[in-house]
């Protein structure tokens, strides 16, 4: 059984964006030549001080890669990248392993400051009754400051990052990279195994419950640097570990390309939740700059009665091409997919999740929210997948587009496939828009164009954020209204 | 307070003129019931005065206060007093009653330059308007207006009126899809808002609501004109006689 529906709606809007981000941290910083080669990879394993087994790893992927050809299947559409254009290799000079904040560049700690970034350690303690957040900040492409490092440790909990776990955890990280997301998965992915530079490790060993969220700050900030992360997270049998993700990026000229890789393993009777809010430069008036986002995001539900959700706020990035997928290995594992994802401008977003069922009675949900202003393009394409022996799979798909003026598109593709009888898969679409009669209601109350359409859509979407940690729900409020800024002529 | 001078005013889409050189003008402290048959234009002059950009003033004007509102969007003019409690009240989805009202508040403040109200302080506004009305505290967490039945939702409407204090108060067919009982209730809350300061004007085209919100003057609209005006005897000669002859009289 297969079915395949496509709606489309295309309808026409004026727009303008205003990037709030888009200042430049005048630091010094050390970088690879541009272009990638094999010297290059050895230029980055050497950097990382890596084990010869890390080298081999990147140069097996690297060579791969070179057979490889970029996928054109999403809808998406954007000049051609030139992979000798770029740099790999990025780090601020000064981040040689600073033991405290006090080593830490102080024009790095105030771009931080401007972006409201909580990396000060008194600022988290003194959050009075707020869970703590330990804060893994990556600068460009070394990680620079970690918090919390040595409570975490009491728990047993490895928090580092992957650079670090190469050295320090290398049976770890050797059992687990790669087994999720094999290096040869895609096109993205494969040239991310060759030049990864930073990201973060996870470790979270059996019967333990993480004590605090852990939260990383991405921030892509030297002139033409390809992003590579990579990120590994594994709970081990009856762990718990809730991750939190967000990213800004200042304004640029050039198209920048951002291809991570994150990984994560839940075992027996384990449970992670991955949220990301994600506000990359989504590009100017013209749609000209803006973060190329091809990301590869995979749960791997390996154990019985594992749990992997994925909660995401996209409203960045020039073009985002995105899939956080589980795969329900264990019995009676379950694969959640939250998603809000909004366009504005020129943005184009071809995003949604895979939940591959294998074992027996796995259950699977997404409910995705796109949200499409401007002249964007906003599609969900997600793949609901019952293998022979997967009896029992249960999967609820809810899909709803708000479109926010008439030069937008919202698209719904669903892939669905079922190879046992017993699986059961419903899925629901809508399409509405914003309606003339719901905004004037709103300014007859004296609630101006634009905070009004920041509280319907929030109204939309709040199934989704109320998914999220409440000191990401508010945070991810105030950037939906900051990303459609501008959306009504 | 309300002057409408010689409105004329049509769809913008399409051209068709609704309002045909209509005159009205409301005194503080007055209520004036605007009555007249269906499609007479009653509610489109509530829109109007409101602002709503689906109309389009070709000739004179509407001076609330002394000065031309004609020039002011619809949020302007709410900030400035002026209310309209809606004929159909529109569903939000996923936006609980309770926090639009606190956003609509502070939208309103925020324009006219005062401070944000504190959450105790909204939450006791909110707690005792809602007693008067009869309002269960549940229904406030409900997103506004969706699945509110009829009675719920005129009085949400009346709820948002007593918080947002409006100098001007619109009140469009508040009485249609209303049981004697609720029509009551919200008739109460409108009384308890007349005040020396306050303007009122009740559109109904029945004269069952004028028994309990008693008018000061009665207005006839019909092809988008006042054609008679009167006192509150006037809404009873209607109820007797219907329209026809107050139509056939003007004609
Ligand atoms: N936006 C609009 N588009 C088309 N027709 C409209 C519009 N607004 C009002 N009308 C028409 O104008 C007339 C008056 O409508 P309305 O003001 O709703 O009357 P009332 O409230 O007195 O029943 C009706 O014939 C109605 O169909
Ligand atoms: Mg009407």
């Amino acid at each position: 059984m297969a079915a395949v529906q496509e709606t489309i709606d295309q309808v026409r809007q004026i727009d303008v964006d205003q990037y709030k981000y888009g200042f430049e941290t005048a630091i010094e910083v050390e970088k690879a030549p541009k272009g990638l080669s094999e010297e290059i990879v050895r230029f980055i394993s050497a950097k990382k001080q890596e084990p010869e087994w890390m080298l081999e790893w990147r140069l097996d992927a690297y060579r791969r890669w070179l057979t490889m050809e970029e996928p054109t299947w999403a809808r998406v559409d954007y000049p051609k990248i030139d992979f000798n254009d770029i740099y790999y290799y990025a780090a601020p000079k000064s981040a040689s392993g600073p033991k405290s904040l006090d080593e830490v560049d102080p024009e790095l700690l105030k771009t931080y400051e401007k972006l409201g970034i909580p990396l000060k350690e008194q600022e988290i303690l003194a959050g009075v009754e707020k869970p703590r957040v330990a804060v893994d900040a990556v600068f460009d492409s070394v990680s620079v400051v970690t918090t919390f490092k040595k409570e975490l440790a009491k728990a047993g909990v490895i928090f580092m990052s992957i650079s670090e776990a190469v050295r320090e955890h290398p049976e770890l990280v050797k059992k687990y990279l790669g087994s999720v997301v094999p290096v040869t998965d895609n096109y993205y992915a494969t040239l991310n195994s060759a030049v990864f530079t930073d990201g973060s490790f996870v470790f979270v060993p059996k019967g333990v419950r993480c004590p605090m969220e852990l939260s990383t700050y991405f921030r892509i900030n030297e002139k033409n640097t390809g992003q590579f992360e990579r990120t590994l997270i594994i709970a081990e049998e009856g762990a718990y570990v809730s991750y939190l993700e967000g990213c800004t990026a200042p304004q640029r000229d050039e198209n920048q390309l951002h291809a991570a890789v994150v990984e994560l393993v839940a075992l027996d009777d384990a449970e992670i939740k991955y949220s990301t809010v994600q506000n990359w430069f989504p590009g100017d008036k013209q749609g000209k700059g803006g973060i190329y986002n091809f990301v590869t995001k995979r749960g791997d539900c390996r154990g019985d009665r594992s749990k992997i959700s994925w909660t995401q706020v996209e409203t960045g990035s020039a073009i985002t091409w995105k899939y956080p997928s589980c795969i329900l290995r264990g019995d009676d594992s379950r694969g959640e997919f939250y998603s809000i994802a909004v366009s504005n401008g020129h943005q184009q977003v071809d995003s949604g999740t895979k939940m591959i069922h294998l074992g027996k009675n796995t259950s699977s949900r997404i409910i995705s929210k796109g949200i499409a202003a401007g002249v964007s393009q906003n599609t969900y394409r997600g793949q609901v997948s019952a293998h022979r022996k997967a009896t029992n799979a249960r999967n609820f798909t809810q899909c709803d587009s708000l479109l926010i003026g008439d030069r937008c598109g919202a698209h719904t593709v669903p892939y669905i496939e079922a190879k046992n009888s017993s699986a059961q898969f419903e899925h629901e679409a809508t399409t509405s828009k914003i309606s003339e009669d719901q905004l004037f209601y709103c300014l007859q109350r004296g609630i101006p164009e634009e905070a009004a359409i920041a509280l319907i859509v929030n109204g939309f979407v709040k199934e989704v954020i109320q998914e999220l940690p409440m000191e990401f729900a508010v945070e991810a409020q105030k950037l939906i209204g900051i990303s459609l800024e501008g959306s009504v002529g | 307070m309300l002057e409408i001078k010689n409105l004329h005013a049509r769809i913008a889409e399409d051209g068709t003129e609704i309002i045909r050189g209509l005159n009205l003008t409301v005194k503080a402290g007055e209520v004036a019931a605007i009555m007249g048959p269906n499609g007479s234009g009653k509610s489109t002059l509530s829109y109007i005065l409101s602002g709503r950009e689906d109309y389009e003033v070709t000739e004179g004007d509407i001076l609330y206060n002394g000065e031309s509102i004609l020039e002011l969007d619809p949020a302007e003019r709410a900030a400035r007093g002026i209310f309209l409690a809606f004929q159909y009240p529109v569903e939000i989805p996923g936006v609980a009653t309770m926090q639009f009202l606190k956003v609509a508040m502070n939208e309103q403040r925020k324009a006219r330059g005062e401070a944000e109200l504190t959450t105790p302080d909204f939450m006791r506004r909110v707690k005792e308007a809602a007693a008067e009305l009869k309002i269960n505290p549940d229904m406030l967490k409900r997103p506004l207006n969706v699945g509110f039945s009829g009675g719920e939702k005129k009085r949400a409407e009346i709820l948002q009126m007593a918080l947002l204090e409006p100098k001007l108060c619109v009140l469009d067919e508040t009485d249609s899809g209303l049981d004697i009982d609720a029509l009551k209730i919200v008739a109460d809350g409108v009384n308890a808002l007349k005040s020396p300061d306050r303007a009122t004007i009740v559109i109904t085209h029945y004269q069952r609501l004028l028994d309990y919100i008693v008018p000061d003057t009665v207005h006839v609209l019909y092809k988008g004109q006042i054609i008679r005006t009167g006192d509150k005897d006037l809404a009873l000669e209607l109820e007797a006689n219907g329209y026809a002859d107050i139509i056939g009289q003007a004609a």
